[in-house]
């Protein structure tokens, strides 16, 4: 049996009927052919696939695609307006907060939601704000860098 | 030369995909038609397939189609193995793609199920029944040599897959010799190394033209088409493996593996692209493993301190089959390191390769070099301790003097050039380590248990002499190549055999070519991960791309500021002799204000208009570079540890690295490679380790329970470097890529038992959890008491 649901994906709103066990991670790499958010556990434990749900940072692979009918999601994708990119994006770039990059969408969309509870963290706030989402690149600590920037850059406004 | 932009840390240009999203891994392409696989792994470490029966799979919603081991007969050659190291007695048991008999790990494969939703194939792998009769299982590796343990493959007497040893120098006259011998059994433990990235295979065949496009994450796109040629008969020319982004790698996606080729297989029946993408958990059970070791070592010293001699016994885990390139990682990769940067004069290891019922181990960061470095870092701390001195004064009194053009050491390795004490002395004076001793003696009165722990390393990398690669039987070359071509334009394309993943060369490389003829460096882009549009190259691992591959390009484009200079000589109608060149301009000596850039010769070589007589046309060169010897980076690594005495909680407070990789292109992404290597040997050290129970059964199967490092279990670490040159490398480089989980489980390790010293602890299995250290402290009180 599937479901009809209609979901906003950065900005546009899709209508689909899905299996009532489809992960949400699953629903969003399907549509439109956005691949940026990724899969790289089945424990919900390395917050690869982390996205915002009505601008608030969930783990797409623990959400069920019938929970989330009606509401909004961003994706790495969304984050960049107009070619712009978000103070985040800037500072895992300037940083050099990424290797491989496979963990890089969800690491920034998790710093955002930290950056969106607590503005100005502290280093050791930044890390425990992280400490769901793995890397297995860059020993944490350029990325610890770059948000510490991407506050700094929000400050100075 | 130029220093433009070399030793300049310019943002990385390949990150603008990654930080948008943009970038498609192996998992992100869908092609029209395309089905998924999904794979049925047995669940029994060591048993007996009696019956197998696919008939309800085959009938289930969505299902296309599905296979099993006999199925494959004949159509998939089993695995190759890669490295058939000599003089070893090396006996490579059949590998087949699907087991059909026997299996022999949990994760290996018994079947495969192909469907049109991913669901749909996870929902019909269920409706497969496997009639298995279990057989005892083995793992530990020393366990499986005993007489009476379980056998797992006939033929193989003992599980012992190969016998390898390495002598240098009187080994029998050292130990006779010495005033002290230190003892120690080391268990260098099996790690998981998952990168974030799962693996992920899609096969395209056109059976019309018998080609077939394989999208694969790999390190060594050449490789994985070759090996691909060879299991799958597909031949070469037709054969395209894609691997432009892929999410880490760390050694687990060097090897070939039989997912892979499964893939191809259904694509070829089924003439529809075939998908397949592992989940993690089969990640922790089918993708290779690392380390694996269980080793006796003793050294043999003077009562002073000065180190005469080092032998060692190691157990190597293979786990059930030979990976692409296991054999050579216990032996060549370690063995051959075994004086590391001390002058020993007598070295004896005898390695046993074991085959045992777990996930086939490969090369894991570092591969074998990070073992050689414990067990030298270990003993040496092991005899400052039983002699009351220093652990810095005695690694002082063993380095090998400061050298800048090769010194030989017994295991018949010639460094390329070091300077050990320099890269130590640096060290201690950046942490002052006086008053860090100072700091902790005090610290200790009032109860505070801080653990200071030093490793001094030299890593063989830059694999590697192609001639070398073949007498140790590495069955393939060991150079690399590059292609520079210019554009009418004057932009640049350079197309590489390697292939980076996350290591950053598309700046790296671009900083060369921008300095080495004189172009911007955002004229320049890197192509790699296509075998069709990227020359022979044997891939990315052991530190090499940089060292091996860099070094072809530096010769390519060479090659075209030569070409540049006749052409700019012809066009100022000047002697070739009489030119000059400067930042991308060639002039005649003494007037460099009537100069042509490179991009006017690109352009004039590109359409060809006046070009000096017998010159071809276009502004492309490759080169195909074999190095003449390996490099040798190397430095020293301090850690502070805090343990709780109450609780055996163990927090690393500071480390600090200083690294020798020769002159620096980019110091960031140096920094950087820094940074993701000592995390992963703090791993090991204090939290990584795969469990398995006496059945076999991995219970570090996930990511719930095997621990990775975390973001909030790290301290900021400060990072350092020397700058010794490789003499025989074009721009002096070494690489970086492994350094960091070279020194750094020692470094910690060694603080841990500092911090325990003071309870009577000697020795502790890795990984140090807090339950370790907590029993540890409570054994030693109690044999005190
Ligand atoms: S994929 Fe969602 S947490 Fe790992
Ligand atoms: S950059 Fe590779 S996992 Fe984080």
């Amino acid at each position: 049996m599937k479901f009809p649901i209609s979901v906003t994906l950065n900005g546009r709103r899709y209508q689909r009927e899905v299996e009532p066990r489809q992960l949400l991670v699953h629903l969003i790499r399907d549509l439109g052919g956005v691949t940026g958010t990724k899969i790289g556990c089945d424990t919900s434990q390395c917050g690869a696939c982390t996205v915002l749900l009505d601008g608030v940072a969930v783990k797409s692979c623990t959400a069920l695609s019938v929970q989330v009918d009606g509401a909004s999601i961003t994706t790495i994708e969304g984050l960049a307006v107009d070619g712009q990119l978000h103070p985040l994006q800037e500072a895992f770039w300037n940083k050099h907060g990424l290797q491989c990059g496979y963990c890089t969408p969800g690491m920034i969309l998790a710093a955002h939601e930290l950056l969106r509870t607590n503005p100005q963290p502290s280093d050791e706030q930044i890390r425990h704000g992280l400490e769901g989402n793995m890397c297995r690149c860059t020993g944490y600590q350029n990325i610890v860098r770059a948000v510490r920037e991407a506050a700094a850059m929000r400050r100075k406004g | 030369m130029s220093t433009r932009v070399f030793g300049s840390g310019i943002r990385r240009r390949e990150d603008p995909r990654l930080i948008t999203g943009a970038a498609t891994y192996t998992d992100d392409y869908t092609l029209p038609g395309m089905v998924h696989m999904v794979l049925l792994r047995s669940p029994h470490a060591h048993a007996r397939i009696k019956r197998i029966d696919i008939s309800r799979a085959k009938a289930a919603p969505g299902v296309v189609a599905a296979f099993t081991g006999s199925d494959i007969e004949g159509a998939l050659n089993p695995m190759p193995c890669a490295w058939l190291v000599p003089n070893s007695n090396l006996k490579v048991a059949p590998y087949p793609c699907i087991a059909k008999d026997v299996v022999r790990y949990v994760g290996d494969i018994v079947a495969a199920v192909v469907a049109e939703t991913p669901y749909q194939a996870a929902d019909a792998l269920d409706l497969i029944t496997v009639d298995y009769q279990p057989l005892p299982a083995v793992i530990d590796p020393e366990k499986a040599k005993q007489p009476g343990a379980p056998q797992i493959h006939s033929g193989v007497e003992n599980n012992v897959a190969f016998h390898w040893t390495v002598t240098g120098g009187d080994v029998d006259g050292a130990f006779k010799k010495a005033d002290v011998i230190i003892k120690e059994r080391i268990v260098q433990q099996r790690l998981i190394p998952n990168a974030m990235e799962p693996r992920s295979t899609l096969a395209h065949w056109s059976g019309a033209s018998g080609e077939l496009t394989l999208w694969n994450t790999t390190q060594n796109p050449h490789i994985a088409r070759f090996l691909c040629s060879v299991v799958t008969g597909v031949p070469e020319d037709k054969l395209r493996v894609i691997a432009t982004e892929v999410g880490g790698g760390f050694g687990s996606k060097i090897p070939a593996y039989p997912a892979d080729f499964i893939t191809v297989f259904c694509a070829k029946k089924l003439n529809r692209p075939v998908k397949w993408t592992e989940s993690r958990r089969e990640n922790f059970q089918g993708t290779t493993h690392g380390r694996d070791h269980v080793q006796d070592v003793e050294l043999a010293a003077t009562k002073d301190g000065k180190v005469l001699g080092v032998k060692a016994t190691s157990y190597s885990g293979m786990g059930a089959y030979l990976s692409t390139a296991a054999p050579g990682i216990p032996t060549i990769l370690h063995g051959l390191m075994l004086s590391g940067p001390y002058d020993i004069a007598a070295i004896k290891e005898d390695v046993y390769g074991i085959y045992s019922n777990g996930t086939p181990v490969e090369a894991y960061r570092g591969a074998g070099r990070p073992e050689a470095t414990f067990i030298l870092e270990r003993m040496i701390d092991k005899l400052a301790a039983k002699l009351r001195m220093d652990p810095v004064d005695v690694r002082m009194k063993n380095f090998i003097p400061k050298f800048e053009n090769g010194h030989t050491v017994p295991t018949g390795l010639s460094y390329d050039s070091g300077d050990y004490a320099g890269a130590l002395k640096k060290l201690v004076e950046h942490v002052g380590y006086k008053d860090l001793r100072r700091q902790q003696a005090e610290d200790r009165k009032k109860g505070r248990y801080l653990g200071v722990g030093v490793s001094t390393y030299v890593e063989i990398c830059g694999l590697g002499p192609s001639q070398v690669a073949g007498a140790v039987g590495f069955q393939g070359g060991l150079w690399e190549s590059a292609i520079v071509r210019f554009h009418p334009t004057g932009k640049v394309n350079v197309f590489i055999g390697a292939n980076p993943h996350g290591q950053g060369e598309e700046t790296t490389f671009a900083q060369i070519v921008a300095d080495e003829v004189g172009v911007d460096v955002n004229d320049v882009k890197i192509v790699h991960g296509d075998t069709q549009t990227t020359p022979m190259g044997w891939g990315t691992y052991g530190s090499r791309t940089t060292a091996v591959g860099g070094a072809a390009l530096v010769m390519a484009t060479r090659k075209i500021k030569e070409k540049a200079k006749v052409i700019a000589a012809h066009l100022l109608e000047a002697a070739v002799e009489d030119m000059d060149y400067k930042d991308g301009k060639f002039f005649v000596k003494g007037s460099p204000d009537k100069a042509k850039t490179i991009q006017d010769i690109a352009l004039m070589a590109n359409v060809a208009w006046n070009m000096p007589a017998g010159v071809e046309a276009g502004l492309e060169a490759s080169s195909f570079y074999d190095p003449p010897n390996f490099t040798y980076p190397f430095g020293a690594h301090l850690a502070v540890v805090e343990l709780d005495p109450e609780t055996g909680q163990i927090d690393v407070r500071r480390y600090v690295a200083v690294d020798d990789c020769g002159p620096q292109i980019n110091p960031v992404i140096v920094e950087g490679q820094v940074h993701g290597g000592v995390v992963q040997g703090i791993g090991q050290a204090l939290w990584e380790g795969a469990v398995y129970d006496e059945n076999g059964q991995l219970l570090t199967g996930s990511m719930l329970d095997y621990a990775l490092p975390r973001a909030d279990r790290l301290p900021d670490m400060e990072v350092l470097s020397t700058v010794t040159p490789s003499p025989h490398h074009p721009i002096g480089v070494k690489g970086i890529g492994e350094a960091g989980t070279i020194a750094s489980t020692a470094a910690v390790y060694n603080a841990v038992i500092d911090a325990l010293s003071p309870f009577g602890v000697e020795t502790i299995r890795m990984p140090v959890t807090p339950e370790r250290a907590f029993n540890a402290i409570q054994e030693a009180k109690a044999g005190r008491r």
